[in-house]
């Protein structure tokens, strides 16, 4: 049986005095993928900012509605503690300056003062590695600084830094547009194999991405959801005009 | 009258190129002024430097280094309890103004719109602006009138005053030029907050911030001021810092204002040991902005 891990109800979302996210109601199932689409600019990035409380670090912005998490109202939870929950991987890989790849994986264990053996680090850090396609290009230089990668290879590793920390719910922003098509379809197939463990939802302005690895689709417009429901539906038969047109491509 | 610096449409080829010709040149003359007033105005510079190091050169050996001042009349004497005296004066200062000036300068940049933060940054603008023998006579009021005697620690405390306005910018600077996304990215693997900005942010900030208090120190390495009503200055080698102490600028002072030649040999000799510290912290300074220099 399917329960819904996150419960979105009459949410939205502002910057200051612009609402962008308007009125969203959304059930999230466990161990789903979903994809989020629409046109640049609709608030998918505010939407799953909005999931782990990153919305909240920009100044004037506020939040309304009801958000929850196996239960839990997310916006009275401790934000630290649903971070550790809710894992993220953002639209510009933003990997740390000062820590080597190797440190970069394990940085959320590293920082929050985790103590763990060498051979667990090892451990953690090649299946992380191995897991976001991206080991066997560094598994020789796992002490150089994460900057020196290129920015697809540093998109990986911000996934595998999120991998390492065994998130119930993984949230991906674009986490593959700048991703050559080896590692996207490498990307792809770990989506695929973490749906048995995490529930995804991943931002993508890749349609056949959006129907090769999700199973649902929510389709944002101007800050609403317009249409959501399994992918298959929307991608062949789509109920709403504006959701027909931007599959279409017919889109500004 | 037809103008030399333009190109016109309808100009030949030989016009065009002699037009060129002649804005070539210009650049040539102007960049001849630039490299002409810079090696005019360095050349002070160099010559005081030059000038110090003839002087100061003799003076110093390993006598003078490894010596305390000798009374009136008699020969040699060294500055090892003034040498002591600076390195302990400061390093006390920078005990005390380094935490501090991070920690205001986390706040600034933090919540550079707050309120309190418009008057703070008010407060350090101010306080760098104050002459260095006004705060040493508030210290003076302040801590040695009422303790009843000088000491090294109060020259220390003035000193950390003087230092703490440069860390406060320097922190603040860089870490407002620190990206959003770093901290986000911590953030966002539950990291809390105040451990994002000790772990993260202030070491990615670190070359900023070190280059920031080493400039501070070689700005106050050379203050006398402040030091003549705080440490005061004294003829013995002493490292309890509630005692006076002595200090390379306080010698300089009393021995360049005495009558005695060899007094002066021995200021000049002071003189360039200060000099070099400086140069060396600037060196120093350089070094780390390159070397701890964070690529995103
Ligand atoms: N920090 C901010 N302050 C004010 N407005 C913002 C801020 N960030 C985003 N917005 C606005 O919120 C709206 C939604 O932005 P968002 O980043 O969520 O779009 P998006 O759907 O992720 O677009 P894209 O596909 O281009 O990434 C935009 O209109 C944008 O102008
Ligand atoms: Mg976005």
């Amino acid at each position: 049986m399917e329960s819904a891990i996150l419960k979105v109800r009459n949410f939205n979302a502002f910057f200051g005095e612009s609402h962008i996210l308007k009125n969203i109601n959304l059930d999230i199932d466990k161990n789903n993928v979903w994809a989020i689409m629409g046109p640049s600019g609709c608030g998918k990035t505010t939407f799953i900012r909005c999931i782990n409380r990153m919305h909240e670090l920009t100044p004037n912005a506020t939040t309304s509605g009801s958000m929850q998490l196996n239960g839990e109202e997310v916006y009275e939870m401790n934000p630290v503690l649903l971070r550790r929950k809710v894992g993220m991987v953002f639209q510009r890989p933003n990997p740390f300056p000062t820590m080597s790849i190797y440190d970069n994986v394990i940085a959320g264990y590293i920082l929050n003062g985790i103590k763990l053996s060498k051979q667990q680090k090892d451990e953690i850090v090649e299946t992380s590695l191995k897991r976001a396609a991206l080991w066997m290009e560094v598994r020789s230089t796992l002490h150089k600084k994460g900057t020196f990668l290129s920015g697809g290879q540093q998109q990986r590793l911000c996934i595998a830094r999120a991998l390492s920390m065994n998130p119930e719910m993984l949230l991906l922003d674009e986490a593959t547009s700048a991703l050559d098509p080896v590692s996207t379809s490498k990307i792809e197939e770990l989506i695929h194999e973490l749906k048995a463990e995490y529930t995804i939802l991943m931002v993508t302005h890749n349609m056949q991405q959006a129907a090769r690895v999700s199973d649902k689709t929510a389709f944002f417009y101007l800050g609403e959801i317009i249409e959501a429901d399994n992918t298959k539906t929307i991608f062949t038969n789509p109920k709403h005009e504006k959701t027909q047109d931007y599959i279409r491509g017919h889109f500004g | 009258m037809r103008n030399n610096d333009l190109i016109n449409a309808e100009d030949s080829r030989s016009d065009i190129e002699r037009q060129i010709a002649h804005r070539n040149k210009k650049n040539k003359r102007f960049k001849g002024v630039v490299i002409g007033a810079t090696i005019i105005s360095t050349l002070p510079l160099l010559f005081i430097l030059f000038y110090i190091f003839r002087q100061g050169i003799s003076a110093i050996n390993w006598h003078f280094l490894t010596n305390l001042p000798k009374p009136v009349g008699e020969a040699g004497g060294g500055v090892a309890n003034a040498l002591v005296g600076s390195i302990l004066i400061l390093l006390v200062s920078c005990i005390i103004a380094i935490p501090i000036g991070i920690v205001i300068g986390i706040y600034l940049s933090e919540e550079s719109k707050s309120k309190l933060a418009y008057y703070c940054r008010l407060a350090v603008d101010v306080l760098q602006g104050i002459p260095s023998i006004v705060i040493g006579i508030i210290i003076y009021e302040w801590i040695v009138r009422p303790v009843g005697g000088f000491s090294a620690f109060s020259g220390s405390l003035a000193l950390a005053l003087m230092m703490l306005p440069s860390i406060v910018k320097s922190t603040e600077e860089t870490l407002k030029l620190l990206p959003e996304s770093l901290k986000e990215a911590s953030l966002a693997l539950g990291v809390p907050y105040y451990k994002t900005m000790m772990k993260i942010i202030v070491p990615t900030g670190l070359g900023g911030i070190l280059t920031g208090v080493i400039l501070s120190i070689a700005r106050v390495i050379g203050e006398t001021a402040p030091l003549l009503f705080t440490a005061f200055g004294s003829p013995f080698m002493t490292t309890d810092i509630f005692k006076p102490m002595s200090s390379l600028p306080l010698i300089i002072f009393n021995y360049a204002t005495s009558p005695y030649e060899d007094w002066h040999q021995l200021a000049w000799g002071a003189s360039m040991l200060l000099i070099l510290m400086i140069l060396i912290l600037n060196i120093i300074s350089k070094i780390v902005q390159r070397k701890w220099k964070v690529q995103f």
